[in-house]
């Protein structure tokens, strides 16, 4: 079975947010940048189900410039086979999808996996772009997901509840917690990784539908209003009559 | 041309997202001075879903197919997108729900449009640029997304936008068929297993949330979150390695890896407010936080804060709650 796994470089998840001074890009001053931490519960899951069937490959893919290699090469060192680069700088969630249904299309690729969404821009788009590009099913957010031949068992959280889904390979799935632990890479993985192929395609598709104009930050709190425990009913009164929440 | 809105019900009533969803889309329409349509997906009633022109909906859709009382993606598509070709839709607005990111994001494929996501506000459209703003980075800033094509698709954050009520205004309710075959149904879901919810509250919809961490110790002790939850109306939730090590499920588990949400109110509850956690909840109206160290990190992003032992404190708040009648 041929796995694909898509990765995005995102800021660390401790990173202070700040802007170009122009309001219109990341500051990517200082930051450091990781895999988006969704998108490692669908490599590691990816790697766990080529393991326990004994065969088959797990690719990485990664939409970004040169300096998203690192992160590329970790996900190798985690236990992925191979990886693609294209070659762009991520534009909107369309402009990425088009190019993972390229690749997919080309690559033959039986399952394609990748997290909920991204931590910076929070899209939760591109699978269902991707499974629409391809004609494809797509299951997100999935939590659970086994395989038995060709048929996919998956568990799809729903508000309130969670739903068990079947379908057929190929399909598109975005994962979530709690569907495995992410692995860390080992001594020998960080080895083995420079060795195994990146290879680097230049991207395809149409113009981006969506462009962001500018960013800004949430207005600053004004400073908490502290109540002694002693008086904690104090608070509830507070919360009916200056916040009028209750 | 009208808006069309996608309503999602639930046991027979509109999901309260979706009373947000059909208000902002009644709001979207006037600013292009047109009406709005809803379509309605789930099992609905007549009567509810004539309520909808409380919400400013002049007309809704619905195709009363058995099999569409689950979500199935690929015939939500199907019939939204069939839908949104009858009453010539150049705007769908949608809930930022599951659901709602899932067909959403198929259908602006299909439909070739410009997709926002985690929509906060109502969109500008000045001189034919249209832009709405979005929230990004979990929650820690916005971005104002310029959607270029001649379709938009918005999906709108939960608890962002005050339903409207204008009462005794309804809806007229029309039947439709997407003529879906079997083949649209391919990924319908074998079972469908719903959760326990404390007091009935959904975690996503709710716009209270008394949420739990560490400190709380252990699942024996949850009962004192449950309370003040009860008697407030909240839904519970929970701080990471409080699901991690299972004293909670998971979908309790709020912030950057969980759900976010944005409740009117969230009370923490002897949790540390790592950056992680507060991605996730740092949109709510109104946070309080209880907890003994004064050097919390949370405090700083508090409206409201008690420094103590929530053993000692829960149950007080419970107590002042049960006394406002
Ligand atoms: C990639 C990544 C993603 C993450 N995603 C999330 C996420 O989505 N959500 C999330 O919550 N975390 C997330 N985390 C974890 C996060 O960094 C913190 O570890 C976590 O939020 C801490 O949970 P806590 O506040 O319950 O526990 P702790 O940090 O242990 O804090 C417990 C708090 O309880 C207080 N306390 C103890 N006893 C009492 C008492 N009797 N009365 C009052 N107060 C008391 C303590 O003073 C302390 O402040 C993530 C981490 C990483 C690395």
């Amino acid at each position: 079975m041929k796995f694909l796994v898509c990765i995005s470089n995102v800021p660390d998840t401790t990173t202070k947010i700040a802007f170009t001074p122009d309001n219109k890009e990341f500051n990517k001053a200082g930051v450091q940048f990781v895999i988006n931490p969704w998108d490692e519960y669908a490599l590691t899951r990816a790697i766990e189900l080529k393991e326990a069937q004994g065969g088959g490959t797990v690719t990485v893919l990664n939409v970004g410039e040169a300096d998203t290699e690192p992160n590329i090469r970790k996900a190798l060192a985690i236990g992925a086979d191979d990886a693609i680069r294209v070659n762009a700088f991520p534009k909107d969630a369309f402009f990425v999808a088009q190019q993972i249904a390229s690749i997919a299309k080309d690559g033959g690729y039986d399952v394609i996996l990748m997290g909920k969404e991204s931590i910076d821009y929070n899209g939760f788009q591109v699978h269902g772009m991707v499974g629409e590009l391809l004609g494809i099913p797509t299951v997100a957010p999935a939590m659970k997901l086994d395989m038995s031949g060709n048929t996919a068992t998956l568990e799809r959280e729903i508000e309130g509840g969670k739903e068990i889904v079947e379908v057929n390979t190929p399909f598109v799935a975005s994962c979530q917690q709690p569907m495995c632990e992410p692995r860390i890479p080992n001594m020998r993985g960080i080895m083995t990784a420079r060795t195994k192929p990146l290879k680097v395609v230049e991207p395809v598709g149409d113009a981006p539908r969506t462009e962001v104009a500018a960013y800004a930050l949430p207005p600053k709190k004004e400073g908490v209003k502290l109540i002694p425990a002693e008086n904690a009913g104090e608070l509830i009164k507070l919360l009916r009559n200056e916040a009028k929440v209750i | 041309m009208s808006v069309l809105v996608v309503v999602e019900c639930d046991g027979g009533e509109v999901k309260k997202s979706s009373l947000e969803v059909a208000s902002y889309g009644s709001q979207v329409a006037q600013l292009l001075g047109t009406t709005a349509t809803a379509i309605a997906v789930g099992e609905a009633t007549e009567a509810n879903l004539a309520q909808l022109g409380e919400q400013g909906i002049t007309k809704v859709l619905y195709d009363a197919e058995p099999r569409l009382k689950d979500f199935v993606n690929g015939a939500y598509t199907k019939l939204i997108a069939a839908a949104a070709q009858q009453e010539d839709s150049k705007v769908i607005v949608l809930a930022n729900s599951n659901i709602g990111a899932a067909v959403g994001s198929r259908l602006s494929v299909r439909l070739q449009a410009s997709l926002a996501t985690n929509v906060v506000e109502l969109p500008k459209n000045d001189g034919g640029q249209f832009t709405v703003k979005r929230g990004a980075f979990s929650g820690k800033a916005f971005a104002d997304v310029v959607l270029s094509g001649d379709r938009k698709i918005l999906a709108v954050k939960k608890n962002s936008i005050e339903a409207l009520h204008e009462a005794g205004k309804t809806a007229q309710v029309e039947s439709f068929s997407a003529q879906l075959t079997d083949a649209d149904f391919a990924d319908a879901p074998k079972q469908v297993v719903m959760q326990e919810q404390t007091g009935g509250v959904l975690l996503p919809e709710a716009d209270k949330v008394v949420s739990g961490g560490r400190g709380m110790k252990g699942p024996e002790n949850w009962n004192l979150i449950e309370d003040l939850a009860k008697a407030l109306g909240a839904a519970t939730a929970c701080s990471k390695p409080v699901s991690d090590v299972d004293w909670r499920p998971h979908h309790e588990h709020v912030g950057q890896t969980g759900i976010t949400v944005s409740p009117n109110l969230y009370i923490a509850c002897g949790i540390s407010g790592a950056i992680q956690h507060l991605a996730g909840v740092n949109s709510s109206k109104v946070i309080v936080v209880i907890n003994k160290d004064p050097e919390a990190p949370f405090f700083k992003a508090a409206d409201y804060g008690i420094v103590g032992d929530v053993f000692d404190v829960l149950p007080k708040l419970t107590q002042a709650v049960k006394e406002l009648g």
